[in-house]
C-alpha cells in the first residue's frame, strides 16, 4: 500500500477497494517498524488516528468523501495540536499541549485526513538538518547517517520512507524544499500568505509560509488544495480564491519559458548536482520547454539579508516564551528577571539562542539602520530581480540545495557553513515567490532536488511543471531500500 | 572579533536569555562569524530603495468590532506553569 | 533668576470598543481575572492580531477633530521588552508612521485667552495587563483581561508653560474624545491617563532643558500637583548647582510628591520594528469620508453657532457645549417650540443643573426629558404659567410626573388672565383694607406690593403679575 501515491490511494478508497483503517494500520505497522531509527516522529497518536480513520471510512461509505478522506498523515510539530503536543522540537514546549488548533490542521481533518502523529524538526524550525532538535537527529532514510536537511526533516523522512502518505511543513528559508530534495521527494512552499500562519508557531513572520512534502506533485496538489485559503485570523493570509490546482497539471509545456540563472550554477555547487540539473533541464526543453539564461544579480545576498531579518523577526516572537503562561519555567526563581533569564536560558537550544542574540543584536539602538533596515532594503532588491527575470521568463529552475545531504555531524560546528545549505532557497521567501523542489535524479546514491520558482500566486505553474516532469522520469519513484 | 564576550552578555540580558559564562567566549566567536557573513550588505547602494518590510502588496485586513470569544479561562490556562484563583503567577516583582 | 516651565502631555485614550483591538474578547471592565483574555490576548504560540476596523475608524475621528493629518500608509511596530502583564514581550504599537500626524488644537485658558497647543502625533496601541501584587505572599498575580485594550496616545508638543496649562489642555482633550465618541473619559477605570513631561529653562532660552516624565497620573487634581512639585523639585536641583536628571517618575498622591521609578531605570532598548505578523494599514478617502459623515459638529464650532444663531451669552454657549450630551440635550428643548432658544438655556444652566448639583446626578439620569422642559418653557412663554408656577411643575416633572399639561390641570396651576376675576379679587382686598387704600392715595406708593401680594395671595398665586399690576394701579387712583 506504501507503494502508492496519495492519489492512487485516493481512488482505491473512493472506489471502496481499500479502507481508510487498512492504510492506518499500515502506516503504524510500518512506523513501529522503521521509525526506532528513524526518530522522524516525535509522537504518534495510533488511537486517535484509528477513530478518525473510522469516521473517514463512514464517510466514504455516506458517499459524502472528498479527495482526501482517509489519508494518513503527519504535521510537523510546529503546528497547533490540541490532542498531541506541539513541541516545536524544543525543550521550551516539551509537554505543551496546545488549548487551539491550527488553521491548517483543522482544514485537514474537516478534509477527512488522518492524523497520524507529530514530525520531528529543528527546533522553531531554525536549521537545516534537523540536528537541532531537542528530541534527537532525524536519519536519511536513504543514508541512515546522513541528514534528511530541515527544518522540516521529520516530515520530508516520514514522507520518503512511506510512514505516512504525506506531511506538512513550513519553509522560511527553505524548510520545506530543501528536506524535500535531501529525502527525494516533492514539497511545494506556496506564495507568502496562500496558507494561513495561525496556529503555525511563528519563526519569522515575514518569511514563513507552510505546505505540503509528498511523493508527487499531483499529490502536492491535493494537499495545498485543502491548505490553502483566506483565513480571517490571518491578516496576512491572501483574499485571492484559490485555483483548482489538480485541474491544470496536465497543461502542455511546449513554449514554456524556463530562465536559469547563471548565479545558481555558480557558487558552491556540488557538480554532480549541477548535472542531475542539467539532465531535468533537457528532460523539460524536450517537453517543450524553452530554457533561457537569465541573471539574478543580488542573489549573493539574499543569504546575508536572510540572516538578519529572520533572526530580527525570531528574536521578538520568541520573546513571548517567557515562563509565565505556559512552557518550560525554571526551578525556584528567586525574581521576575531569574525566571526570565532561566526558563529561557534552559528551554531554548543553542541555535536558537544564536539567533535570538544575533537577531536582538541587530534591531538594538544604533545598529537597527546598519543591519535591519539594510537587510530590508537588500531584500526589496532580491524581490525587483524576480520581477524584472518574470517579464522575461514563466519559471526559473536550477538545483534546490548547493550538495546532496551531508553527514550528521559534519556541519553542526560552523553554523554559517550550515547556512549555506539556503543558498537557493531563501530568495523565494524574501520575495514572497511560490518554489518547489522535486526529485531530479541521484548523486553517489542521494537524491537531488531540482527546484521551481514562479511569481506569485503561480503554484498551478509550477505543480504542473513538475507533474509533467514526473510523467517524464521516475525519480519520485524510488524508495530508500531500508523501508522497502 | 566583532563581538566580544561582554557584548554577548549585554544581549543576552537584553532577550533575558541565560547564557553559561563558559559559553560566552565560543558565542561570541559564532556571533562575530555571523556578523561577518552579513557584513557585505554594507557594501551595497541602497540609496532611496524603500525598505522592504512584508512580502505582501496587500494592504492590512480589518475585522468587524465584534465580540466573538467567551471566557475559556480553564482551557488556555492548562498549560500554566503556576496558577492562583484565576492569576497566571511570578515572582514578586517590586514597582 | 527666573524659570520658564516646559510641559508636554502623553495621554493614553483607551478607546471605547466592544472588543480588543487585535482580537474579539470583550474589553468590558471589572471581570473576573482572565476572563476576557483569549488565546491572542495571552500570545500563545501560534496566534495572530487582527486588527479591529472601528479602532481605526476611532483614530481618523480623532484626527478630523484636532485639524491633523492622517497618515495614509501607516505601520504598526513592535516595541519590545519583558514585564510579566505583556504576554508576548512586545507591545504592537506605532512608531515612525503613526495613524495620526501632526495637529492643532485651541484652547481657552482660565484668564480667557485662547492658545494654540500643537500636536505632535497620535498612534494606536495595545494596552497591557494588570500586576497585582497585594493579593498572594511572595507572589504578583497577572491579570491579561486588559491586555489588548486598544489605546490612542496622544502627545502633544511641549507647548504648556504652566501646571494650570496642562490642566486645562488635559481637561480640553478629555471633553473631546466623550464628545466624538471614542473614549467613555472614565479616569478611576484608567479609560484616559496622562503622562506629563516636564523641565524648566531660564526666561527667554529657546533651548529644552532635561525632562522628566511623570507616569499614569489617573486625575486632573494629580496631574496638578505632580506637575507643580515637579517644577519645585527642578529649580530646587537647578539653584543649588546640580542637574536633573532624566528619569521616569511616579507621583505618590499621599505624600504629595514624585519619585524615581528605579525599577524602571535601567536603559530600555525596546528595539522596535515593523510587525511582520500586521501589513501596512492603509487609509483611503472612501473610508475618511465615511467616518467624516458620521463627524458631529465639534464644540468651537457649536459654541460659535449658539452665540450668532442663537444670541446665547458667550458664558451659556461655553457652559452648554462642555460635553455633547448637555449641547444635545438643550437643542432637544427648544428644537418643536417657537420660543427663543435662550429660554431654554436659562432653564438647563438654571433649574435643571441646579438640582443635578444638588441631588449629584448626571444629566443622562435627569428624570425630566428635553421634550418635558420644551412644553413646560413653551407653558411659560405662552403665558399659561407665571415663571413661579413652572417651577413647580419642574418640580413635579423632578419627581416623576410626566405629563405637564395634566400637571397643570390636576393641580389647577393655571394662571389668572382673565382681567373680571381679577377685578373681583382686587374689590375684596380694596374692601378688607381700607387705611391702605387711604394711604397710598395719600401718596404711600411703596404699598403697592402689599396689595399685589394680597391679591396674589387670594388668587393662590396664579394671577398674571404683570395683568394685576397694572390693574391695581387703575383701581388704586380711585
Ligand atoms: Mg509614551
Ligand atoms: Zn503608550
Amino acid at each position: 500500500m506504501h507503494d502508492m501515491t496519495m492519489a492512487q490511494q485516493a481512488a482505491l478508497l473512493a472506489s471502496g477497494e481499500l479502507t481508510s483503517a487498512d492504510l492506518v494500520e499500515h502506516y503504524l505497522a510500518r512506523i513501529e517498524q522503521h521509525d526506532a531509527r528513524l526518530n522522524a516522529y516525535l509522537a504518534v497518536d495510533a488511537e486517535g488516528a484509528r477513530l478518525a480513520a473510522a469516521e473517514a471510512d463512514k464517510r466514504l461509505q455516506r458517499g459524502e468523501a472528498g479527495p482526501l478522506t482517509g489519508i494518513p498523515i503527519a504535521h510537523k510539530d510546529i503546528f497547533c495540536t490540541t490532542d498531541m503536543a506541539t513541541t516545536c522540537g524544543s525543550r521550551m514546549l516539551e509537554n505543551y499541549v496546545s488549548p487551539y488548533a491550527a488553521t491548517v490542521v483543522d482544514k485537514l481533518q474537516a478534509a477527512g485526513m488522518v492524523t497520524l502523529g507529530k514530525a520531528n524538526m529543528d527546533e522553531f524550525a531554525m536549521g537545516s538538518s534537523n540536528e537541532n532538535s531537542y528530541f534527537g537527529a532525524v536519519a536519511n532514510p536513504w543514508q541512515e547517517n546522513r541528514v534528511p536537511g530541515g527544518s522540516s526533516g521529520g516530515s520530508a523522512a516520514i514522507v520518503a520512507a512511506r510512514l505516512a502518505s504525506a506531511a506538512t511543513g513550513t519553509d522560511t528559508g527553505g524548510s520545506i524544499r530543501q528536506p524535500a530534495a535531501f529525502c527525494g521527494i516533492t514539497g511545494i512552499k506556496p506564495t507568502y500568505g496562500r496558507v494561513s500562519r495561525y496556529g503555525m508557531v511563528a519563526f519569522a513572520s515575514s518569511l514563513d509560509q507552510g505546505g505540503p512534502l509528498a511523493q508527487t506533485a499531483e499529490d502536492c496538489a491535493l494537499m495545498l488544495q485543502a491548505m490553502a485559503g483566506h483565513d480571517v485570523r490571518d491578516s496576512t493570509s491572501s483574499v485571492l480564491k484559490v485555483p483548482d490546482f489538480s485541474e491544470s497539471l496536465n497543461e502542455n509545456l511546449a513554449g514554456l519559458r524556463i530562465g536559469i540563472p547563471d548565479e545558481y550554477f555558480a557558487q558552491g555547487l556540488d557538480s554532480d548536482v549541477g548535472d542531475c540539473v542539467n539532465e531535468a533541464l533537457s528532460v523539460l526543453e524536450s517537453a517543450g520547454a524553452i530554457l533561457k539564461r537569465i541573471s539574478l544579480p543580488n542573489q549573493n545576498l539574499c543569504i546575508p539579508a536572510y540572516y538578519i531579518i529572520a533572526p530580527a523577526e525570531a528574536s521578538s516572537n520568541l520573546s513571548r516564551f517567557d515562563g509565565v503562561r505556559f512552557g518550560h519555567r525554571c526551578e525556584n526563581p528567586q525574581d521576575i528577571d531569574d525566571l526570565y533569564t532561566r526558563s529561557r536560558g534552559e528551554g531554548f537550544g543553542p541555535e536558537v539562542k544564536r539567533r535570538i542574540l544575533i537577531g536582538a543584536y541587530a534591531l538594538s539602538a544604533g545598529y537597527y539602520d546598519a543591519y535591519y533596515k539594510k537587510a530590508q532594503q537588500v531584500r526589496q532588491l532580491v524581490s525587483d530581480d524576480f520581477t524584472s527575470a518574470f517579464a522575461e521568463v514563466d519559471v526559473i529552475a536550477g538545483p534546490t540545495t548547493p550538495t546532496t545531504a551531508f553527514e550528521r555531524g559534519a556541519k553542526s560546528d560552523d553554523p554559517v557553513a550550515m547556512y549555506l545549505n539556503d543558498l537557493f532557497t531563501v530568495s523565494a521567501n524574501l520575495s514572497g515567490l511560490p518554489a518547489i523542489s522535486a526529485p531530479c535524479g541521484f548523486a553517489d546514491g542521494l537524491p537531488v532536488g531540482l527546484q521551481l520558482s514562479a511569481s506569485v500566486n503561480q503554484e498551478a505553474r509550477l505543480l504542473n511543471v513538475v507533474h509533467r516532469y514526473q510523467g517524464l522520469t521516475d525519480w519520485h519513484r524510488r524508495m530508500p531500500d531500508a523501508v522497502a | 572579533m566583532l563581538l566580544t564576550p561582554d557584548d554577548i552578555k549585554q544581549i543576552a540580558h537584553l532577550a533575558r536569555l541565560g547564557i553559561e559564562e563558559a559559553a560566552l567566549d565560543h558565542l561570541a566567536a559564532d556571533l562575530s562569524t555571523m556578523l561577518d557573513l552579513v557584513e557585505q550588505l554594507q557594501a551595497v547602494d541602497t540609496e532611496g530603495v524603500e525598505p522592504m518590510a512584508h512580502p505582501a502588496n496587500a494592504s492590512l485586513l480589518m475585522r468587524d468590532d465584534i465580540v466573538t470569544e467567551s471566557d475559556q479561562r480553564d482551557v488556555l490556562q492548562a498549560p500554566a506553569p503556576a496558577l492562583q484563583d484565576g492569576y497566571f503567577l511570578v515572582p514578586r516583582v517590586i514597582e | 533668576m527666573t524659570w520658564e516651565t516646559v510641559i508636554g502631555l502623553e495621554i493614553h485614550a483607551q478607546l471605547a470598543t466592544r472588543s480588543k483591538i487585535f482580537s474579539a474578547s470583550s474589553t468590558a471592565f471589572g471581570a473576573e481575572p482572565n476572563t476576557q483574555a483569549s488565546a491572542v490576548d495571552l500570545g500563545l504560540p501560534g496566534v495572530l492580531p487582527v486588527v479591529n476596523r472601528d479602532v481605526v475608524r476611532m483614530a481618523v475621528r480623532f484626527a478630523l477633530a484636532t485639524d491633523a493629518s492622517i497618515t495614509r500608509r501607516s505601520v504598526f511596530a513592535r516595541k519590545n521588552y519583558f514585564y510579566p502583564d505583556l504576554p508576548k514581550g512586545y507591545q504592537i504599537s506605532q512608531m515612525a508612521f503613526p495613524i495620526v500626524g501632526p495637529g492643532r488644537i485651541s484652547l481657552t485658558l482660565p484668564d480667557g485667552e485662547e492658545k494654540i497647543i500643537g500636536l505632535t502625533r497620535a498612534h494606536l496601541e495595545e494596552d497591557a495587563g494588570k500586576s497585582v501584587h497585594d493579593l498572594f505572599d511572595g507572589y504578583t498575580g497577572i491579570d491579561l483581561n486588559r491586555a489588548g485594550t486598544p489605546l490612542l496616545e496622544i502627545v502633544s508638543e511641549p507647548d504648556m508653560r504652566s501646571a494650570a496649562e496642562a490642566v486645562a489642555y488635559a481637561r480640553y482633550m478629555h471633553s473631546l474624545v466623550r464628545y466624538i465618541d471614542i473614549c467613555d473619559g472614565n479616569m478611576q477605570e484608567g479609560s484616559f491617563r496622562c503622562d506629563a513631561n516636564v523641565s524648566i529653562r531660564q526666561s527667554g532660552s529657546n533651548t529644552l532643558g532635561t525632562r522628566t516624565e511623570i507616569k499614569n497620573l489617573n486625575s486632573f487634581r494629580f496631574l496638578e500637583r505632580a506637575i507643580e512639585f515637579e517644577i519645585e523639585r527642578q529649580i530646587d536641583i537647578v539653584e543649588s548647582g546640580a542637574t536633573v536628571v532624566q528619569e521616569t517618575r511616579l507621583y505618590d498622591a499621599d505624600r504629595d510628591e514624585t519619585r524615581s521609578m528605579r525599577s524602571k531605570e535601567e536603559a530600555n532598548d525596546y528595539r522596535y520594528f515593523p510587525d511582520p505578523d500586521l501589513p501596512p494599514l492603509v487609509i483611503d478617502d472612501d473610508f475618511i469620508d465615511a467616518v467624516r459623515s458620521t463627524m458631529p459638529e465639534l464644540p468651537a464650532a457649536r459654541r460659535a453657532r449658539f452665540v450668532e444663531q442663537l444670541a446665547l451669552p458667550p458664558a451659556d454657549a461655553q457652559a452648554l457645549c462642555a460635553d455633547r450630551q448637555t449641547a444635545d440635550y438643550f437643542e432637544a428643548v427648544f428644537e418643536n417650540h417657537s420660543f427663543a432658544p435662550r429660554l431654554a438655556a436659562n432653564w438647563v444652566l438654571g433649574e435643571l443643573f441646579a438640582r443635578m448639583n444638588k441631588e449629584n446626578i448626571p444629566l443622562a439620569a435627569s428624570p425630566v426629558s428635553s421634550a418635558q422642559l420644551g412644553r413646560l418653557i413653551e407653558r411659560v412663554d405662552d403665558g399659561t404659567l407665571s415663571g413661579k408656577l413652572g417651577k413647580q411643575v419642574f418640580d413635579a416633572l423632578w419627581s416623576g410626573e410626566q405629563d405637564v399639561d395634566a400637571i397643570i390641570d390636576s393641580r389647577g396651576l393655571k394662571q389668572i388672565s382673565d382681567t373680571g376675576a381679577i377685578d373681583t379679587m382686587i374689590d375684596a382686598v380694596m374692601a378688607d383694607n381700607p387705611t391702605q387704600v387711604a394711604e397710598y392715595r395719600a401718596g404711600k406708593e411703596k404699598l403697592l406690593s402689599f396689595f399685589v401680594g394680597a391679591v396674589m395671595k387670594a388668587s393662590r398665586g396664579k394671577a398674571n403679575p404683570a395683568q394685576l399690576n397694572q390693574l391695581l394701579r387703575e383701581r388704586l387712583k380711585g
